[in-house]
């Protein structure tokens, strides 16, 4: 068949860097509608058992890549994501494409606009291939809560990829996207991406605007990129980063160049190497041995590339998960009341009066993780449990943060497993949300404290299961972390 | 760390009954199943059990920490945008997205039972 034929012709391999690819579109030896087509082709035969996409935004996508084929003939300068295939996780809106949050409950929901975030990838000349399956509302650590059915690992897939934000990790190493946007909220990015074995980022609370991304937990939700590099990251973050009217909280910090930041040597000529710090709190009880030995070789590696590595003391760690989970589900009972029946998504046929409208709506339409943090999170919140629940979490949250900031005096970045175990198997941990939340032990710290991280490769076990160090850096140093993450990168552990 | 002794609780580790899912079913505006009661009762008692651990510390006179933006050295969220009307979306594309509109205005169901 000709159509084949001509498919086969103009089938695109993935490009290794976003730099290759750059130089590919500007000398014409790529064409940005071949390499889309080429990616909807890989998604059309390997999504059906990773189920890694919900929906497909083909037309605007194509569109788009014909604009930049345009500017490339004509010799016109490229944006600097001109061409990049990319997936959005299904929590950050695009104009008129489906927007779930993994429920029922936005079924049909078609927003009239595009978040920030996608905005910003949109005019760099991103090409927008569709939306990213994930946890129900981003509520999860294996991606097991979609109500669209599980992603499964690329990796392993008898495995999970981790959650929330699993099908853009899995998206990413099963190369179903060049790059990708999740979010995080306690480890929804970071544990994914270590999970799946990819670059994963947590930018600083407010670096990257909210607007347009469906709030889970609004203190703490970030939207960040995935990558198969630390430098594509790196650039990713510094295309979606930025102040935005449209979010109050959004930080007016000018945005370094952080591909740049990223090439910078561990120890410059003349200088000090950066200062590392080892909290001994994050390799106590309950780590696996294996992720352990790779996070030390990690570390060996990172002192060999000239760092200077000492301990840290975070002893408030053991009491991240408890106020990770009041102050979340707090939040969450608050914005997720706004589903109701009334003005997009889901709506209940079983209702006589207003009331019962809302309460049906919202039973038929979230699953059970999201209704068990509605109630968690209305009962910490409840006349007389305030101030022991909620305002004991805020309380302790500021401790959490301080002695971060005490850490960060003395040490550069901090170094620790992204998560304490490898990829675990889907349905090992459904039964029990309890066990599920203890998964992102070592995530949600920096979650409640507001700072940066990257999720760098860090070697496998012997299963060949992919194990994350996590660099976690002070707010708004995420220059620093990506220093770090690609002297982990290079070292090929 | 701050530690805390014994007998100073502060109500963490009261044990949620039947009629606290209820009640907070009903504040939340979610029609459990009766089938889905239990499972909550159960798993809300393990999760408050399993947050009861910090009442070990004592935070008397620690600030409660809402938003993380005054930790940053910059001036974040400092500066409000200057109040003036800016453009807002058309209603045509927001009312084509509910389930049961006239056009201008959400349809609901009586408020009230008669």
């Amino acid at each position: 068949m000709p159509s084949e034929a001509k498919a086969a012709e103009t089938y695109v391999e993935k490009p290794r860097t976003l730099a290759e690819l750059r130089a590919d579109l500007i000398s014409g030896r790529t064409k940005a509608t071949d390499l889309a087509s080429s990616y909807y082709e890989r998604i059309e035969k390997k999504n059906p058992r990773l189920n890694v996409y919900l929906s497909l935004t083909k037309e605007r996508a194509l569109k788009q890549a014909e604009r930049v084929d345009a500017l490339a003939a004509k010799g016109d300068p490229l944006p600097a994501l001109a061409g990049v295939p990319v997936g959005i996780k299904d929590v950050l809106v695009m104009q008129g494409a489906p927007a779930t949050a993994g429920s029922k409950i936005l079924q049909g929901y078609r927003p009239p606009y595009d978040a920030t975030a996608v905005a910003k990838l949109d005019a760099a000349g991103a090409v927008l291939l569709g939306k990213l399956n994930c946890d129900e509302f981003a509520m999860g650590s294996s991606t097991e809560n979609s109500a669209y059915g599980p992603v499964r690992n690329p990796v392993d897939t008898e495995r999970v990829p981790g959650g929330s934000s699993g099908g853009s990790a899995a998206a990413v190493a099963a190369n179903l996207a060049v790059a990708t946007l999740g979010s995080d909220t306690g480890g929804s990015i970071r544990q994914p991406a270590s999970f799946c074995g990819v670059v994963g980022v947590l930018p600083t609370y407010g670096r990257v605007s909210r607007y347009g991304l469906i709030a889970f937990a609004s203190s703490l939700d970030r939207v960040g990129p995935f990558a198969a590099n630390v430098r594509d990251a790196a650039t990713l973050l510094g295309v979606i980063a930025g102040h935005d009217a449209k979010d109050a909280t959004s930080s007016a910090a000018p945005v370094p160049d952080y591909a740049a930041e990223s090439d910078k040597p561990l120890k410059e000529p003349g200088k000090a190497g950066l200062r590392l710090g080892v909290p001994a709190e994050y390799f106590a009880e309950g780590l696996d041995d294996e992720v352990r030995a790779a996070i030390e070789g990690g570390i060996a590696a990172l002192k060999a590339a000239g760092c200077t590595v000492k301990p840290v003391s975070l002893p408030h760690t053991k009491y991240a998960i408890p106020t990770y989970y009041l102050v979340a589900t707090a939040e969450a009972s608050a914005n997720l009341a706004r589903f109701d029946g009334v003005r997009y998504g889901y709506r209940s046929a079983e209702s006589e009066i207003l009331s019962s409208l809302y309460r049906h709506s919202r039973d038929e339409g979230f699953g059970a993780e999201v209704k068990r943090r509605i109630l968690l999170g209305t009962y910490a919140l409840s006349a007389g449990y305030y101030d022991a629940y909620y305002l004991k979490a805020q309380q302790v949250r500021r401790l959490l943060a301080e002695e971060y900031l005490r850490a960060f005096a003395e040490v550069d970045a901090i170094v620790t497993p992204t998560s304490p175990m490898p990829a675990f198997k889907l349905g090992e941990k459904t039964g029990d949300p309890l066990a599920m939340y203890l998964a992102d032990i070592y995530t949600v710290t920096a979650s409640l404290a507001g700072i940066c991280g990257v999720t760098v490769p860090c070697g496998t076990t012997q299963a060949g299961l992919p194990v994350g160090m996590q660099v976690l850096a002070a707010h708004l140093h995420e220059g620093t972390a990506f220093r770090v993450a690609r002297a982990v990168e290079s070292a090929h552990l | 760390m701050r530690q805390k002794g014994n007998g100073e609780e502060q109500g963490m580790t009261v044990k949620v009954t039947v009629e606290d899912v209820e009640r907070v079913a009903e504040l939340a505006h979610l029609q459990l199943a009766p089938e889905e009661t239990p499972r909550m009762l159960h798993d809300l008692n393990a999760i408050l059990d399993y947050v009861a651990e910090l009442n070990e510390l004592d935070t008397s006179g620690v600030e409660p920490l809402a938003q993380v933006s005054e930790l940053l050295g910059v001036a974040a969220a400092g500066a409000l945008r200057a109040d003036v009307v800016l453009a807002s979306l058309d209603r045509a594309v927001v009312m084509a997205q509910a389930p049961e509109t006239d056009q201008v205005f959400f349809k609901v169901p009586k408020v009230i039972e008669r």
